[in-house]
C-alpha cells in the first residue's frame, strides 16, 4: 500500500482568490507581460536599424512599428492599473525605489521607456504623416534635438528595451514561494519571446519583401533560442528538487500539457518557424499567418505561465 | 528581541477556536480567516500518524512578502513582526504570490490584510488572542531571545519543525512534535 500523506484545512477556509489553490492574477498580468515584451522587441530593433545605419532599408521596423510601442504600453499600463486591487493608492509606487522588488523595478522602467517611445515616434512625426505641422517653435526645436541626436535615443532606449524585456520575465521568478517561476532562465526566455512577438508585429506591418525577409531570418534565431530554452528550463525543473519536479509535471503528463505543448511549442513556435524557413526558401507564405502564430503562441504562454506559476507550491 | 510563536501538535484537537478568536479580535471579515487548521494524515496503513496544527503568517525572519512589496506598505516592526500599512498598499498582490504559506489575501477594501500577531495586544504586553482561548494551551507566544518567555519554556526540551523551511524564509511558527 502507498504511503499517505494527506492535508486538508479543517478549520475552513475559503478565501477568495486563494483557496482552494492562488489566484490573485487574472488575465491582466499575462496581458500585461505580453504587451510588455511586445514593446521591448519594437522599441529594441528600431533603434538597433539606427544604430547599424540601415535605416533606410529597414522603414517599417524603424518608423511605422513603433507607433505601436505607446500605445501598447499605455494598454498595458491600463491592464495592470486594472488589476491593482486598492487602485486610489497606486502613486505609492512612485514615492520610492525598493531594490529588492522586481514590481518597483517594472513600474520605473515603464516611467522611463513609455516616454522614450513617444518621443521616437515624435521624432519621426514629419515623415509618417507628411506635411506634419507641430504648431509651437518649442516643439520644433525639441523635434529638431532628437533628430539630430537619434543615434543616442537609440541607444538608451535599447537599453531600457532590454530591461523592460527581462523584467517580465523577472517579475515572476523573483518569487520563490512559486516553484514553477523561481529559474532565472524565465528572464532569458521572456526578453527571447518578447522580442520574437516584436518582429512578429513589424513583420505583419512591413510592405517591404526584403526587410521581411531580414525580420523573418532574425525572429528564427529567436524561435530556435526560445524552443531551446524551453527544453533546458523543463530540464532544470527535472533535475531539481522535488517541488520543481511536481511544479514540471503540468506540463509532462499534467493538466497544462495539452495546452502548453499545442499552443506555445507546436502552433506558436514550430509551425511558424517552419514557415518562416519556407519563405526563406522561397515559397509563398501570406505574411501575417507566422505573425499571427508568433504573437498567439508568445500570449499563450504568459497565461500558461503565470496560472500554472500560481498553482505551484513548497510541500510541507 | 524575536517575537515567535510555538504550537503544541501534540496538544492541539482542531477546535478552530483560535480561527473564531481572531476573527472577533481583528474584525476580520466575513468569509476570511488569517489563521486555520490543518489536519495532517501521514504513512502507511495501519501505522498512521495524525497532527493537527494551528497555522497563520510565520513571521518570517527573511520575509520574501517584505523583499517583494513595491511601495514599502510590508515591514517589520520591533520584534520581527511584519505587518502592512494599509494606505500605502496598493494592492498590486506581490507579496501574496511571494507567500509560500498563502497566509495573505486582499482584504475586501482592497489592501492586503494578515496576522498581525495581535500587534496590538502585544505592544499591550498581552498574548494574541489565539494563544489565549486556546483550550488546551497548545500555543505558546513571546520573545524567543527571553528565556523565561513561555515560548521558550515551551520549546525547552522539545522537539519542533518549521513549514517549507527549504523556502529559505526562516519561518518562526515552531510546531512541537
Amino acid at each position: 500500500m502507498d504511503m499517505i500523506s494527506e492535508e486538508l484545512i479543517v478549520s475552513g477556509r475559503h478565501i477568495p482568490n486563494v483557496d482552494p489553490y492562488l489566484h490573485v492574477w487574472h488575465w491582466q498580468i499575462p496581458f500585461y507581460l505580453f504587451l510588455g515584451g511586445l514593446a521591448a522587441g519594437i522599441l529594441f530593433f528600431a533603434g538597433y536599424f539606427v544604430i547599424t545605419g540601415k535605416e533606410n532599408k529597414m522603414q517599417a521596423t524603424v518608423k511605422w512599428a513603433p507607433i505601436l510601442a505607446p500605445i501598447v504600453l499605455v494598454i498595458g499600463l491600463i491592464a495592470l492599473f486594472w488589476d491593482l486591487k486598492h487602485k486610489l493608492f497606486f502613486w505609492n509606487l512612485y514615492t520610492t525605489i525598493r531594490v529588492e522588488s522586481p514590481m518597483s523595478w517594472g513600474a520605473w522602467t515603464l516611467m522611463v521607456i513609455t516616454p522614450l517611445s513617444i518621443l521616437w515616434v515624435a521624432s519621426y512625426m514629419k515623415e509618417i504623416i507628411p506635411g506634419w505641422n507641430w504648431k509651437f517653435e518649442f516643439l520644433n526645436r525639441i523635434e529638431a534635438l532628437l533628430i539630430k541626436y537619434r543615434v543616442w535615443l537609440a541607444w538608451v532606449m535599447m537599453y531600457f528595451a532590454i530591461i523592460l524585456g527581462i523584467y517580465t520575465g523577472i517579475l515572476l521568478s523573483a518569487f520563490n514561494a512559486r516553484p514553477l517561476w523561481n529559474t532565472a532562465l524565465l528572464g532569458p526566455l521572456f526578453l527571447v519571446s518578447g522580442f520574437s512577438t516584436g518582429l512578429a508585429a513589424t513583420i505583419w506591418i512591413s510592405k517591404d519583401a526584403e526587410e521581411r525577409k531580414i525580420l523573418s531570418r532574425i525572429d528564427l534565431v529567436f524561435i530556435l533560442v526560445e524552443l531551446f530554452l524551453i527544453i533546458h528550463l523543463f530540464m532544470g525543473f527535472w533535475a531539481g528538487s522535488q517541488t520543481s519536479i511536481e511544479a514540471v509535471k503540468m506540463f509532462l503528463g499534467g493538466s497544462y500539457t495539452v495546452s502548453f505543448w499545442t499552443f506555445v511549442v507546436v502552433l506558436g513556435l514550430i509551425f511558424p518557424g517552419v514557415l518562416e524557413s519556407m519563405e526563406l526558401l522561397g515559397f509563398h507564405v501570406p505574411k501575417w499567418i507566422p505573425s499571427a502564430l508568433v504573437l498567439f503562441g508568445g500570449i499563450m504562454f504568459r497565461f500558461i505561465i503565470v496560472q500554472a506559476g500560481q498553482i505551484s507550491h513548497f510541500i510541507n | 528581541m524575536r517575537y515567535a510563536m510555538a504550537i503544541d501538535t501534540k496538544k492541539c484537537v482542531g477546535c478552530g477556536d483560535c480561527v473564531v478568536a481572531c476573527q472577533t479580535e481583528n474584525n476580520v471579515p466575513h468569509g476570511y480567516c488569517r489563521d486555520w487548521v490543518v489536519e495532517n494524515v501521514n504513512g502507511k496503513y495501519p501505522d498512521l500518524n495524525l497532527e493537527f496544527r494551528s497555522e497563520r503568517c510565520n513571521h518570517c525572519d527573511n520575509a520574501p512578502c517584505v523583499r517583494c512589496c513595491p511601495t514599502g506598505a510590508s515591514h517589520i516592526v520591533e520584534g520581527g513582526i511584519v505587518l502592512v500599512e494599509d494606505n500605502k498598499c496598493i494592492g498590486c498582490s506581490a507579496c501574496i504570490e511571494s507567500c509560500p504559506y498563502n497566509a495573505r489575501y486582499v482584504h475586501p477594501e482592497g489592501y492586503v490584510d494578515k496576522c498581525t500577531f495581535c500587534v496590538q495586544r502585544v505592544e499591550k504586553g498581552q498574548n494574541p488572542a489565539c494563544v489565549d482561548v486556546c483550550p488546551t494551551y497548545c500555543l505558546h507566544f513571546g520573545d524567543l531571545d527571553d528565556p523565561n518567555s513561555a515560548v521558550s519554556k515551551a520549546m525547552k526540551g522539545r522537539q519542533w519543525k518549521l513549514l517549507s523551511p527549504e523556502a529559505g524564509t526562516k519561518p518562526q511558527l515552531y510546531f512541537l512534535i
